[in-house]
């Protein structure tokens, strides 16, 4: 199963090479991971997007709140969250892929941030299966590089991660 | 008053009320050792290798309930440390080592003897730092030692560059540290506590196995009054011999590859189970799955969280620490006012008597060939079992372990969990220095022994009255018997050729060696080795090159699939 882990860790140096090596050492999967400082910026807040069974992911939660500085932990999966990733592809846009283009960004709520005489870059944000429905929707050919952040995730109403 | 970055560690030491530290000094760690020179509170080992630094100060904390300190040098000094860091690891030893770090304009540029120290031991530390100012000494020494002792224990590494180290700033040793992310548990749940009791209460076939988290929490006392209340049979894991006294009538042995057949069927065929401190590893419960095809309620004392339902599911978990957690389990058995089902005990208890009955741990001693399990029944009369015995990894580790039968907690001093060779020897230096009257056996191999026999100098240098009973049977003798069983018995690499004459070595180094070749000659040998009081004697017994451990659960197997000496 797919779960979103987000934790609050202390921010520094070595904080998330600890995160990394655990999954390494222990052989869970990363999909993604982000992190960057919070409000308090003595926290970092970091996003892994995982998979494994009950046990797996019981284990990956329990190991993470064991490192040292790591403050706290959530799984996301297991109520209400919204997630959210940044996407910025950089197409060719020539002729008449350019109105095609600009369309497609629209319908997708994308935008188009950077103009050249042959190519855009648009900015899109969603979940990650709408930005991968975006990629499909276009012509694959057209994509010239892509860069993704990977899930964020933060949890609905009172579900809040905080020190 | 303003002090160097390297006197602040040593003072830290001393606030600690560290009596040793055990080191090998290196360029980065001179302002340290010049620091260390100008005091006489905390005193100085110096060993001949960093591993070994590490495993005495392992040996000095598994023996005592103090932090063990270690100090060595950058690059090479902390690669060589690494083992003995990862050994401590993996059986939850208290540990603090100092690293001197290249000075921090060097870091990252390879500089002579550089190593990214806190990095190669992430994964083996329970947690490091790399302290980049001196006024972050004192408060990062006391954050080691608090980390290292509280909660799990585990070493911490502490790597001060050389130019920290020599950086001048006011000192203050703070009196106490909280770290906000790290919160150990202290006791459980009440709730499951009674819940615990009550399932305990209402076994037919209850089972109590511990493991080293009985010897690290000192909770011997509390575990023997709840089996005793409970009239359940105990077994110890490998790490937790001694937690619960080995003569007595309801202890059934070690558990495990190497266990009795009674510790190993009880663990199987229980039908609730209660774990204390102990880690269901593989070694002890062999195939989880054939383990799990007995239904049992399993009960699951540890402080770690994460130890729990790792390998197996647990049905309560009490997260806690083992003497706190016990302390309130013995009450809430107490206040249900029930009995221990005594007729379901009884046939539970018939069925172990028929188990015991096998004498799975006999084995045919011999009047022309020393046999290994001999030489450590000896042992175990002549020391009348009250002797610190470390040792190395191996077949005699398993025999040490199977026949000296430890009644107290912190005698027997092992590498369980990471298989050390080369453990035994700087481990009993940490424990004699530790208690400096006591006798102090190290049983080991002769594959083992070399892996740091250039200890026997420390000893020498420090009056170590160590006696090396060394189980010498020309072969790197578990290796031999896997190959034997599993490998169509070809003796790959395993026969240990070209051994040196250890009596002249030890003499060289020293100190007194012996050669026994007859079984006629172990026991006066041990005599004559144990009166020595005040010498390091090495004692090199040739035993029986085809000795195997038996019994013995084959890697992969199911705890009731285990082999015994009759069967072959």
């Amino acid at each position: 199963m797919r779960h979103i882990i987000s934790l609050l860790m202390e921010n520094e140096a070595g904080a998330l090479s600890r995160v990394a090596g655990l999954f390494s050492a222990r052989g869970y999967n990363i999909e993604s991971l982000t992190v960057a400082a919070t409000e308090d910026p003595t926290l970092s807040r970091m996003t892994i997007v995982t998979r494994g069974s009950d046990a797996v992911i019981e284990q990956i939660n329990k190991q993470l709140n064991k490192l040292i500085d790591v403050v706290s932990v959530m799984d996301l999966s297991d109520g209400d969250h919204i997630e959210r990733e940044l996407m910025v592809v950089k197409v060719r846009a020539v002729g008449s892929d350019r109105e095609e283009l600009k369309r497609m960004a629209d319908i997708f709520r994308g935008r188009i941030i950077d103009v050249s005489d042959t190519s855009y870059i648009i900015e899109l944000t969603g979940t990650g299966s709408k930005l991968d429905s975006f990629l499909h929707a276009i012509d694959r050919e057209l994509i010239l590089e892509t860069v993704r952040t990977g899930a964020s995730g933060i949890g609905r109403g009172d579900r809040i991660l905080k020190l | 008053m303003e002090l160097t970055g390297a006197e602040i560690a040593i003072r830290c030491l001393q606030e600690e009320g560290t009596e040793y530290v055990f080191g090998y000094p290196g360029g980065a760690v001179l302002f340290i050792y010049d620091a260390l020179f100008n005091q006489d509170k905390v005193k100085h080992i110096l060993v001949r290798h960093e591993q070994a630094a590490i495993h005495a100060a392992d040996g000095y904390a598994r023996s005592t309930d103090k932090v063990g300190v270690a100090l060595v040098t950058s690059g090479p000094g902390v690669t060589n440390a690494v083992t003995g860091i990862a050994t401590a690891y993996m059986d939850s030893i208290p540990m603090v080592v100092i690293s001197g770090q290249v000075p921090t304009n060097y870091i990252g540029e390879d500089a002579f003897q550089e190593v990214d120290a806190v990095g190669i031991t992430r994964p083996c530390v329970k947690h490091n730092f790399l302290v980049k100012d001196a006024r972050d000494i004192a408060v990062t020494m006391k954050k080691a030692f608090y980390l290292a002792k509280s909660g799990r224990p585990g070493p911490v590494l502490v790597d001060i560059p050389k130019d920290v180290s020599n950086q001048k700033v006011t000192f203050e040793y703070p009196a106490s540290v909280s770290i906000r992310s790290y919160n150990p548990a202290t006791t459980a749940e009440p709730a499951q506590i009674l819940e615990a009791a009550k399932l305990l209460l209402n076994a037919k076939r209850p089972m109590i196995y511990a493991g080293g988290g009985v010897v690290l929490s000192d909770a011997s006392k509390q575990l023997t009054e709840l089996v005793r209340l409970l009239g359940a049979p105990c077994t110890n894991t490998l790490m937790g011999l001694g937690g619960y006294p080995a003569n007595d009538k309801q202890f059934v042995g070690m558990l495990g590859m190497h266990g009795t057949l009674e510790a190993n069927m009880g663990m199987q065929n229980c039908d609730v189970l209660l774990a204390v401190g102990a880690r269901f590893d593989d070694r002890v419960i062999g195939n989880v799955a054939h383990f799990g095809e007995v239904p049992r309620k399993i009960i699951h004392i540890d402080i770690d969280p994460a130890s729990i339902s790792k390998r197996v599911k647990v049905d309560v978990p009490l997260v806690g620490d083992v003497a706190h957690v016990l302390a309130d389990l013995l009450t809430a058995v107490r206040s249900t006012q029930q009995k221990p089902d005594a007729e379901a005990l009884a046939v539970w208890w018939k069925q172990i008597a028929e188990w015991r009955s096998r004498t799975s741990l006999v084995y045919k001693n011999s009047s022309e060939v020393i046999k290994p399990q001999f030489v450590i029944e000896k042992l175990y009369e002549i020391t009348h079992g009250e002797a610190f015995v470390t040792s190395d990894v191996g077949q005699h580790q398993m025999w040490a372990a199977q026949y000296y039968k430890f009644n107290q907690p912190r005698r027997w001093i092992n590498s369980g969990g990471l298989g050390t060779m080369g453990f035994g020897l700087p481990a009993a230096m940490g424990v004699q220095l530790a208690h400096p009257g006591a006798t102090v056996a190290c049983v080991t191999g002769e594959g083992s022994i070399q892996m740091n026999i250039q200890e026997l100098s420390t000893c020498k240098q420090f009056h170590l009255p160590i006696k090396v009973i060394a189980l010498n049977n020309r072969y790197l003798g578990m290796v031999r018997q896997w190959q034997e069983f599993f490998h169509g018995n070809r003796h790959s690499e395993s026969y240990m050729d070209a051994l040196p004459d250890f009596v002249k070595l030890a003499e060289a180094y020293g100190h007194v060696g012996i050669r026994i070749d007859s079984p006629s000659d172990v026991e006066g040998a041990l005599k004559e080795a144990f009166a020595r009081k005040n010498e390091l004697v090495f004692m090199d017994f040739r035993t029986d090159p085809t000795e195997n451990v038996f019994p013995m659960v084959p890697g992969g197997k199911g705890l009731s699939e285990i082999i015994l000496a009759e069967d072959l």
